[in-house]
């Protein structure tokens, strides 16, 4: 169990370094840098640029030099803790990413948990009473919920809670909160508005892994060593639970590294629609003003948050299912 | 002690009954069979195909372009269509009746009522406004249409008073393109590097397993915005198109992808495969005549579950406002309009074109579902 | 005769997309107590659905549709915690197919007094349990004992069964096993609670050869150790042979012949029965081509049903009248 721990610990390393060049080569796609933007805009104010001081500018930022060596500046940077500067917030980006990485996280990590809350039972019903009434229910909602993309969703759902609660559904926080220092009551408030994105997010993956597991338990009820445990005499309930259930439930734990991405991917739609304060939107901006060392934090960050969210549930796997520590 | 067996085959199917022997029905006809049971997918199928000729026609089939503006229905409800009139006349032609607008004395908005005083009958295959079809064919019929001056509008209308019927066609042409389009990119990348790591192995299998690993672990959403703002701003709307469908097809390959790779790394080790080649088939005629068929039916099903994933990037980049860009009109930017929760409550017919995204995406996942059962009886992850 | 199960007019259907099919058609036999019954037929004629009915195992497309299995245990039921057959009280006997579904009857009856064993090792153990979990689990769902006593008695049947370093395997995972390891643990399994009945369906085809003669000595012998009945389903001759008392052949869901092993296996009546021994490779003349059961049976009918019909010798068989009695 140790070796497979470090071998996949280890195994993370080459597929960061290979996602951090894809990600430098994306957000060096756009024609343009910063510079040119910067002169852009300070041409744009009437201010007079010297050659001089635009050469100051790209060595500032590294653009002077080729294209490999600024890709080392900047993962080097990223290792160390220095993400650069965001012109566009003319802050750090350490800071603008700090702010919004742990409601992004609670958010994706709160979905995952509904999506399990809300799967498992649904799935085992559904595939224990194949075909019945409460089957024919749940595999509808669960492929209406598949083909809805989310924004769509989460347009509907702020329309109801707003027509049929009075509430205003949109941020985080309510607005006697929203620059309030961190206290229970603000914990509190941030809880009741984490509900919805929550469901909205986890809605699609919810109805992903329900017809996974509803299709792996069918497979796996009849099979032999589910009859065998029926001969011996253990009790209906019991045998689906521990036999075809606890083998069902593996492809549907592997899955979470499958999901992850598209919850990530999620999320970062609703909190546009809804205005929540996490990288989502903050990617969005970014990108549409080409601050691109902002723009490449961002997606670092999302990518290893799924990496690392990918890793752990393989460990889970493993701990899970004994045929994968023996390999 | 020797093996004794009994001889199987000369009874093995218990009892008697009128099947027809598997023998005599080829692959292909068995596959239909399979499919035929799964009447949701046919329906879906059914369902898919008079869209897309909708969609293949849509200057014929909708009766106005996606321009053209009825400036008295200006965010106008979707009118009935009626063979009843108000004193309980029948009409042989259905017709509709004219808007009548009032202002609401409170909300100053502007709101539509029937007027039933006045009834435009609906014309089929009648003179309307002229179009060319596919840019090629000027023409002036459409499928139906009212009398010139008089406007029909299925949909209701959008802020600018187009007509949102025409505009969920044309958006329909588009949207629906990008998902087939995309899919063939997608198979061509997956089936091409699939195929390649799945018989070459070695080292070309290990560079393409890793390829896949790690786009598989990245969030696709976030990469396709950083693609798609980066794709020129003066690049010409078909440019645009073609940019937004690769961006959406470089990340859907991997599945399909894994599936091919390992489908050919299987079938190498079959019997039948052995068979071939010890009867003297060269590799191209092993691969066309006995690997190819026994998996393109997976293919066909896989294909079919990758479209909705295609549409509801194109949907979502587009509800964004960094994908395709107006004038282009497509379903996600038709959603781009209706960002605003209030139109649900407002104009709810705006969002006609989310409804069309979620009915094609559930019957391209019940279509691909009915295929993949089809194709494999025994595969795993089949919902009847 | 002291049967330990009695089945009579036994049909099973399935009803599948083509239509409907019937896997049992009037099927009649005794188990007599204490010996090992064997079924044998070819593919489809019907020898593990008749299993399968004995165990209530029969699923939707199947059907139970008419017929009585009646089971007259030595033990009563709910007889927790009893030394196995000790008090020699018989239960009344009842009928296995009538009992509704959800009777508790039902749970005591599998692998409480009829246990069986399945063709495949390979998959019939859950892989993410331990054996010794597996085994002490078929305890733990029939008598109210501790878990440390239950994980005592599989070991001493694990040992029985032929096992050794038994602490050590019993934490281990069957995937760690080889088949006829496993084969062993299903059979400790089916026999840890002493059960009256233990069905084995073809449970040495999926084995090598020698592990198959292995297999086959552990059953008899513990079947004389345990003193309970056997049904022993198979196609293969050989193994009837080797472990038969009572013979009854199956084709088409139906039973042609009945007898003792000796009868049946040394002068078979139904031709069909002949065809099957003649087709048997090693008593063939050397040199002579093998004879396949479509020759030997040649122009008699063995497709029209008739009723069973008993000889003088004792044994029954499915002809017409006139053709020998």
């Amino acid at each position: 169990m140790r070796s497979y721990l470090v071998s996949r610990v280890l195994g993370m390393v080459p597929t960061l370094a290979v996602i951090s060049v894809i990600i430098f080569t994306v957000i060096q796609l756009p024609e343009g840098d910063i510079v040119s933007s910067t002169l852009d805009r300070l041409q744009a104010q009437g201010v007079d640029v010297t050659e001089e001081y635009v050469q100051n500018l790209r060595a500032q930022y590294n653009l002077d030099k080729p294209l490999v060596l600024q890709y080392f500046y900047w993962a080097g940077n990223f290792l160390t803790g220095d993400m650069g500067y965001s012109y566009l917030f003319s802050r750090p980006v350490n800071e603008l990413v700090w702010e919004r990485l742990g409601y992004t996280l609670s958010i994706t990590v709160s979905a995952l948990f509904f999506t399990w809350i809300v799967a498992l039972p649904i799935g085992i019903y559904s595939a224990v009473r194949q075909y019945s009434i409460g089957d024919y229910v749940m595999t509808s909602i669960a492929l209406v919920g598949l083909a809805t993309p989310p924004f769509l969703l989460a347009l509907i759902f702020m329309h109801i809670g707003f027509e049929w609660f009075g509430v205003s559904t949109g941020g985080l926080f309510s607005p006697e909160f929203e620059d309030a220092a961190w206290s229970w009551a603000r914990f509190a408030d941030l809880l009741a508005h984490l509900w919805l994105p929550m469901i909205i997010v986890g809605m699609g993956s919810a109805a992903f892994t329900m017809r996974i597991l509803r299709a792996n338990l069918l497979d796996e009820l009849n099979k032999p060593y589910v009859v065998t445990a029926r001969a011996k005499g253990v009790p209906p309930a019991k045998l689906v639970l521990k036999y075809p259930v606890r083998i069902a439930i593996n492809p549907f734990i592997s899955n979470i590294g499958l999901m992850l991405p598209g919850l990530v991917s999620g999320e970062a739609l609703v909190s546009l629609v809804m205005g929540l304060p996490t990288i989502g939107p903050l990617l969005l901006q970014s990108l549409l003003n080409q601050d691109m060392f902002l723009a490449g934090s961002l997606l670092m960050w999302l990518a290893i948050l799924t990496v690392v969210g990918i890793l752990l549930s393989d460990l889970l796997l493993a701990w899970v299912d004994p045929r994968i520590r023996f390999e | 002690m020797s093996e004794v067996a009994l001889p199987s085959g000369a009874g093995v199917a218990a009892g008697v009954t009128d099947r027809e022997t598997a023998a005599a029905i080829s692959p292909r006809r068995l596959m239909w069979l399979r499919f035929r049971r799964h009447r949701l997918a046919l329906a879906s199928g059914a369902f898919l195909l008079v869209l897309y000729v909708l969609a293949a026609f849509c200057e014929f089939v909708a009766p106005y372009g996606t321009t053209t503006r009825n400036d008295d229905a200006i965010n106008a409800p979707p009118m009935g269509v009626h063979f009843f009139d108000a004193e309980g006349r029948f009409h042989l032609r259905p017709f509709v009746y004219a808007y009548r607008m009032e202002v609401n004395p409170d909300t100053w908005m502007r709101e539509y009522a029937e007027d039933t005083g006045t009834r435009h009958p609906i014309r089929f295959f009648a003179r309307g406004e002229p179009y060319e079809m596919w840019n090629l064919f000027p023409m002036d019929r459409h499928l139906f249409t009212t009398d010139a001056g008089t406007y029909i509008h299925l949909f209701g209308t959008d802020p600018l008073g187009r007509d949102m019927f025409s505009r969920v066609l044309y958006g329909g042409r588009i949207s629906l393109s990008i998902g087939i389009v995309g899919v063939v990119l997608t198979i061509v990348l997956g089936i091409l590097l699939g195929g390649i790591a799945g018989y070459l192995g070695g080292l070309a299998d290990r560079v393409v397993n890793k390829a896949i690993e790690v786009l598989q672990c990245l969030p696709s959403l976030p990469l396709w915005m950083a693609l798609s703002a980066a794709l020129p701003v003066h690049w010409s709307p078909l440019l645009v198109y073609f940019g937004i469908t690769i961006i959406l097809s470089l990340f859907g390959w991997t599945a399909l992808a894994r599936q091919v790779r390992g489908r050919f790394l299987a079938l190498r080790e079959e019997e039948f495969v052995m068979a071939a080649r010890l009867i003297g088939a060269d590799t191209p005629r092993v691969i066309r005549k006995h690997m190819l068929p026994s998996f393109s039916s997976h293919i066909i099903a896989t294909a079919t579950l990758a479209v909705p994933a295609m549409i509801l990037g194109e949907t979502a980049l587009s509800f964004l406002g960094i994908g395709l860009r107006p004038p282009v009109v497509s379903w996600g930017v038709l959603m781009f309009q209706a960002q605003n929760p209030l139109v649900i409550e407002l104009t709810p017919w705006q969002m006609f074109p989310g409804l069309f995204v979620v009915l094609t995406v559930m019957a391209f996942n019940l279509l691909g579902d009915g295929l993949r059962d089809a194709a494999d009886p025994y595969s795993t992850g089949g919902m009847k | 005769m002291d049967a330990v199960l009695s089945i009579r007019d036994l049909a099973v259907e399935f009803k599948t997309d083509t239509g409907l099919t019937r896997a049992l058609v009037d099927v009649g036999f005794d188990v007599p107590r204490g010996e090992v019954t064997a079924i044998v037929g070819e593919s489809g004629s019907g020898k593990s659905v008749t299993a399968n009915c004995i165990m209530r195992l029969i699923q939707p497309p199947g059907r139970i549709v008419a017929g009585t299995i009646e089971f007259a245990p030595e033990r009563a039921l709910s007889s927790e915690g009893q030394a196995p057959r000790a008090p020699r009280l018989r239960a009344p006997p009842f009928d296995i197919v009538s009992l509704p579904n959800r009777d508790p009857r039902l749970q005591e009856l599998h692998g409480g007094l009829i246990s069986m064993v399945f063709q495949e090792p390979m998959t019939a153990l859950s892989p993410v349990y331990t054996v010794g979990n597996q085994v002490a689990e078929a305890i733990l769902c029939h008598r109210d004992v501790s878990r440390r006593q239950a994980w005592r008695e599989s070991a001493e049947m694990l040992e029985r069964v032929g096992l050794d370093d038994i602490e050590r395997r019993m934490r281990m995972y069957p995937f760690e096993f080889s088949g006829g390891m496993r084969q062993r643990v299903v059979i400790a399994m089916a026999l840890v609670c002493h059960p009256e009945v233990l069905i084995c369906d073809e449970p040495t085809t999926a084995l090598d050869v020698t592990i198959q003669a292995e297999i086959l000595t552990l059953i008899k012998d513990l079947q004389r150790d345990l003193g309970n009945s056997v049904i022993f389903i198979t196609h293969d001759l050989g193994v009837v042979a080797q472990i038969a008392d009572q013979v009854v052949v199956m084709y088409q869901g139906r039973v042609l012949e009945i007898g003792t092993v000796r009868q049946v296996l040394k002068d078979p009546v139904h031709p069909y029965t002949r065809g099957l021994l003649a087709a048997i490779p090693g008593l063939a003349p050397k040199g002579q081509p093998l004879a396949t059961i479509g020759s030997v049976v040649g122009d008699a009918d063995i497709e029209t049903p008739h009723p069973l019909r008993r000889l003088a010798d004792g044994r029954q068989v499915s002809m017409p009248q006139d053709s020998r009695g």
